[in-house]
């Protein structure tokens, strides 16, 4: 069920790529001088719309869920909204993964030599370790997410989008690995914390459940939600 | 090859209708919801044999077998409906994601074979010039509007052969000449086995600079061959049978591509879905025809080529090469009744059709297949949940070959053709998949016969061109300055 939902996700986080894509087409008539800014511009809006399109998940999960569970006359949802928040998230960085590495990949399997026109020569490392850590942050992300719509914390809601643009505004200084890199890890690290512990772990769960001790206090501790 | 070509075009196009039948049909197998499409291979293996002549006798028809998964959906016994309804949707939505899930697996394997091949063997993306004799005129004109005026005339071409071949199917059928459909669908899929296999074969050797002696590949080809008819159309392992239905519908899905032009392509899609759409969803369809025939006489569709999940328990069933799996959260009653023709022939393993043994079954017995499934029916029916366990195992959901070979040749063509490479063959798989769980939703809400390429290319059509219009620009230029969104 869990990768039902994924794909369906998966699926579905294309549609921000597409609008977005869209709308800048359609305001790409400028002059060439105006091409960079006006691909930041995208690249912002872009980021706006995939986590409103995230928010409009959450609504439309939680309401296929519910409506689920009416249906079904058990007591406990069939899939958590920490599992859906997973899936989904997954879905999103899989998806924004995917269309950004995949050209690469499949041009880095081919003859050529990196930067040869003057350009930097670990383009596909670092394009490799930046989708590596965007797919980690759009989990992260989305686990965050939806815990804080579940919760009402809008403020966590707010820094996650925050957190988004600040992410893909550090891929601006691009050619400078290290200003752009760095600081995304960082991020991804201090998101993954928060993201543990929004999802219920604590150190306490993280030494049981390294040390492999304590069956029954971790089932108990999944009660259905 | 060509004409080959063109005859396996003329078996192909017949049409894939995505059916599921009622789930209060009379106890048949064809009762369970099954999602069936339709080859119109058959049909095409029908004209390619009879008008082989014309075509400079190409292997005679093949093509995939016409999935004529008309399951019919039969009248609905209404005690039993309503008393299910509620423990319908329930196990409709616990289940149907399973059977989501497990027709994911076969359509992605199809699709990666089908751009593996486009990517690494360029034959099937050569224009030798060659065309089929069902789409006559060139696309490579000097204006614009000529180019799009022959390629809707290719496509009109291609329709009207598909819609001639299903309604010569629905007559065949309707006329008991089952002989002659079952022999059509053996040379469709004989001529697939052997002579699409070892072109293939041939042109991955001449791609990979392999040297292989005649010898050896006559070997190889022969027992692949064999091994191939044996499963598709007798007795085999599942997955094997599974297997060799995925690799015919990849090469079926491979000679479409090289063997169509592009907006000849892209047309014939999307008129194939709307054909499909209303051939089974009007009243006067001809595979809905085809559906209530089978449903009158109380048999199974005619063997077709359907790809099935599950092996069916049904004695019956698992000599004939419509595996259906039927979809069935609740519709035990009609797994059951299966069985009823088992009891009463003691020759089962002759290893004939099925079909014949039914017909002849019905024309000798008569109405004992009835009531054997009505008793059955009513000895169920106050029983609330017993079979279900026994339902388990013969769960599973259908589709058929042709919508197999539509989806893979959508997405082939988007990663022959795209500029944006990937990223388009991406989507579209994304949304072929998604128009597959759409179908699946509705068939859990509908229970009934549903076609499965409309959606699904209408998805994957959107996509292929929003992608390569829109997206691919953009992305492009964010690949470039390392820009992630």
């Amino acid at each position: 069920l869990t990768l039902c939902w994924f794909f369906y996700l998966a699926i579905g986080h294309h549609i921000p790529i597409y609008t977005q894509c869209l709308i800048l087409v359609i305001s790409n008539k400028e002059s060439a001088a105006q091409q960079k800014g006006l691909l930041i511009f995208g690249v912002v809006l872009s980021v706006l719309l995939q986590e409103t399109f995230r928010f409009a998940y959450y609504k439309l999960l939680k309401k296929a869920n519910e409506g689920l569970l009416t249906l079904s006359q058990e007591e406990t949802m069939p899939i958590s909204i920490r599992q859906l928040a997973y899936v989904s998230g997954l879905g999103f960085g899989f998806m924004s993964g995917a269309f950004s590495v995949v050209n690469i990949l499949a041009d880095s399997a081919g003859p050529g030599t990196v930067g040869i026109h003057g350009d930097s020569q670990h383009y596909f490392l670092s394009s490799a370790f930046m989708t590596m850590a965007i797919i980690l942050l759009h989990m992260f992300w989305g686990v965050v997410f939806f815990d804080a719509c579940e919760k009402q914390r809008w403020w966590a809601v707010g820094a996650v989008v925050i957190s988004h643009l600040l992410v893909s505004c550090l891929t601006f200084q691009n050619p400078e690995y290290v200003a752009s890199l760095v600081p995304t890890y960082v991020i991804l690290f201090l998101m993954g914390v928060w993201a543990f512990y929004s999802a219920g772990g604590s150190l306490k769960n993280l030494k049981l459940c390294l040390t492999c001790k304590d069956k029954d206090l971790l089932l108990a501790n999944h009660r259905p939600r | 090859m060509a004409n080959n070509a063109e005859d396996i075009e003329n078996n192909m196009n017949q049409q894939e209708a995505n059916r599921s039948p009622d789930s209060t049909q009379k106890p048949q197998e064809t009762g369970v919801p099954r999602v069936r499409s339709r080859g119109g291979s058959a049909a095409g293996a029908g004209a390619g044999t009879g008008g082989g002549g014309d075509s400079g006798g190409g292997g005679g028809g093949n093509g995939t077998s016409p999935e004529q998964n008309g399951q019919p959906p039969a009248a609905p016994a209404p005690r039993v409906v309503e008393r299910e309804e509620e423990e319908d949707e329930e196990l409709t939505l616990k289940y149907g994601a399973k059977h989501v899930i497990m027709l994911f697996v076969p359509v992605t394997l199809c699709m990666v074979v089908v751009v593996a091949t486009i990517k690494s063997v360029s034959f099937y993306t050569q224009n030798d010039g060659q065309r089929l004799i069902y789409t006559p005129f060139p696309e490579d004109t000097d204006t614009v509007g000529q180019r799009a005026l022959n390629s809707i005339l290719n496509a009109t071409i291609m329709i009207t052969v598909i819609i001639v071949m299903t309604l010569v199917l629905v007559m065949l059928y309707k006329y008991r000449c089952y002989k002659v459909i079952q022999g059509w669908l053996f040379l469709s899929s004989l001529l697939l086995l052997f002579f699409f296999s070892y072109i293939y074969l041939k042109e991955v050797f001449k791609t990979y600079n392999l040297a292989m002696d005649y010898v050896t590949l006559a070997i190889i080809i022969w027992n692949f061959g064999v091994v191939g008819m044996m499963c598709i159309h007798w007795k085999g392992p599942l997955r094997l049978q599974q297997a060799y239905l995925i690799m015919i519908s990849a090469l079926m899905a491979l000679v479409f591509i090289k063997y169509l032009p592009e907006w000849t392509a892209w047309l014939i899609l999307a008129v194939i879905s709307v054909y499909d759409l209303l051939a089974v969803l009007c009243p006067k369809g001809p595979l809905r025809i085809l559906v209530e025939t089978a449903q009158e006489r109380n048999e199974p569709i005619f063997p077709a080529l359907i790809y099935s999940c599950k092996m069916d328990n049904i004695l019956v069933m698992s000599h004939s090469p419509t595996r259906r799996l039927l979809f069935k959260p609740n519709w035990y009653l009609f797994s059951a009744p299966l069985a009823s023709p088992v009891p009463s022939s003691p020759s089962q393993d002759d290893g004939g059709f099925t079909q014949s043994w039914v017909s002849q079954q019905e024309h000798r017995l008569g109405p004992l297949q009835s009531t054997d499934e009505t008793r059955r029916e009513i000895q169920q029916m106050p029983s609330a949940r017993p079979p279900v366990e026994e339902d388990d195992e013969e769960r599973g959901v259908k589709l058929g070959l042709g919508d197999f070979i539509f989806y893979s040749m959508l997405v082939g063509k988007a990663s022959a053709t795209a500029s944006g490479d990937w990223n388009t063959t991406l989507a579209c798989f994304v949304a072929i998949l998604i128009g597959l769980c759409l179908t699946l939703l509705l068939l859990a809400i509908f229970k009934k016969a549903l076609p499965a390429l409309p959606i699904s290319i209408f998805f994957g059509l959107v996509f292929y061109f929003a992608t390569d219009n829109l997206v691919r620009p953009f992305m492009d230029k964010l690949a470039l300055h390392q820009f992630y969104i």
